[in-house]
């Protein structure tokens, strides 16, 4: 990629407040909705299934089982209506996507705890 | 000044305040030199010329490298020319940047497409082409190019085959995200024409209709 291109996208692309979090680890975001002229934060918890793409362009795909149904969500790290990502749990992935996690219930649609040593 | 020549970088994406996502392209424009300054009375039009990006001396031609030396102006690679309201306004040697343009502003952008080669109908003119299957074998032809006896030629214009793609090519109406006269950069909402690095010509919403 051009220099010129890659400097316009460090400063637009957020760093700073995005905690270190990786595949298989269960989050919890933050997200900035609108409803007309309220604005309000919504909290999404659930696992980290993949992180695609890099610089401004980077989005992460969580998913959580809610009453019984599979609902996955794709934020880009750099929206601004992401406010915040915060780490609930660190797990355990031996590949870069968990989509194996979408035909699993109970016990075996779960990531083992990570060893943090 | 209505105008400035730039080159296409690339593109990226930035987000606005409430969230939005804008593909922009990143254009590298200026510093550009006034070459020449063209009045209704000697040239019978009001327009400025303007130079971009350095060049060496001996990959220009004798007639431009002189040209450019009439003008006091260093070896310029790229001459093009912008028409203006008011030519008196500018002088040979003046140097134009990106700050004539703001936020927000409607542009008109010109690039030189990407080549595609010889291509056939169905790309090159949107033809829709044959049934590819049912005993078909009109899968991506041209079709009838005309009748037998009258006319008895094929129509000027008629679409077929041919090279597609390295031509002038305008967009009209597009948004200014971001300039930076620092770093000589201009953000422009979606795509512009051409190839990254290739030469694009930034100017100012056509309001006299010149």
């Amino acid at each position: 990629m051009n220099e010129k291109v890659r400097a316009i996208e460090e400063r637009h692309q957020r760093s700073a407040d995005v905690p270190e979090f990786r595949i298989g680890d269960t989050v919890r975001v933050h997200v900035r909705i609108r409803e007309g002229e309220k604005e309000r934060t919504q909290a999404f918890e659930g696992t980290v299934l993949a992180r695609q793409g890099n610089g401004p362009n980077e989005t992460f795909t969580v998913r959580r089982v809610a009453s019984g149904i599979g609902v996955e969500r794709i934020f880009p790290v750099s929206s601004p209506n992401v406010q915040s990502i915060v780490v609930t749990r660190r797990g355990k992935a031996r590949r870069a996507k968990l989509y194996y996690l979408r035909k699993r219930t109970g016990k075996s649609a779960k990531t083992k705890a990570r060893d943090l040593r | 000044m209505s105008g400035i020549i730039g080159r296409k970088r690339g593109m990226t994406r930035i987000f606005e305040e409430d969230g939005t996502a804008v593909p922009v392209t990143v254009i590298e424009a200026g510093p550009c030199v006034v070459t020449q300054v063209k009045s209704d009375e000697t040239d019978g039009y009001d327009a400025v010329q303007l130079g971009f990006e350095r060049a060496r001396r001996k990959s220009l031609t004798k007639p431009e490298a002189g040209h450019l030396k009439k003008a006091r102006v260093p070896a310029l690679r790229e001459l093009r020319e912008f028409r203006v309201d008011e030519p008196s306004a500018y002088e040979v040697g003046q140097e134009i940047r990106v700050d004539i343009f703001e936020p927000g502003e409607i542009v008109d952008v010109t690039g030189w497409s990407k080549g595609r080669g010889f291509q056939g109908v169905v790309k090159r003119h949107g033809h829709s082409g044959g049934s590819e299957t049912h005993g078909s074998r009109s899968h991506r032809i041209p079709g009838s190019i005309g009748q037998s006896a009258t006319p008895a030629r094929v129509w000027k214009g008629r679409k077929l085959p041919g090279r597609m793609g390295n031509e002038r090519v305008t967009l009209k109406r597009l948004t200014v995200v971001e300039v930076d006269s620092e770093k000589n950069i201009i953000l422009i909402r979606g795509a512009v024409p051409g190839t990254a690095n290739g030469l694009v010509l930034v100017r100012k919403l056509n309001v006299a209709g010149k």
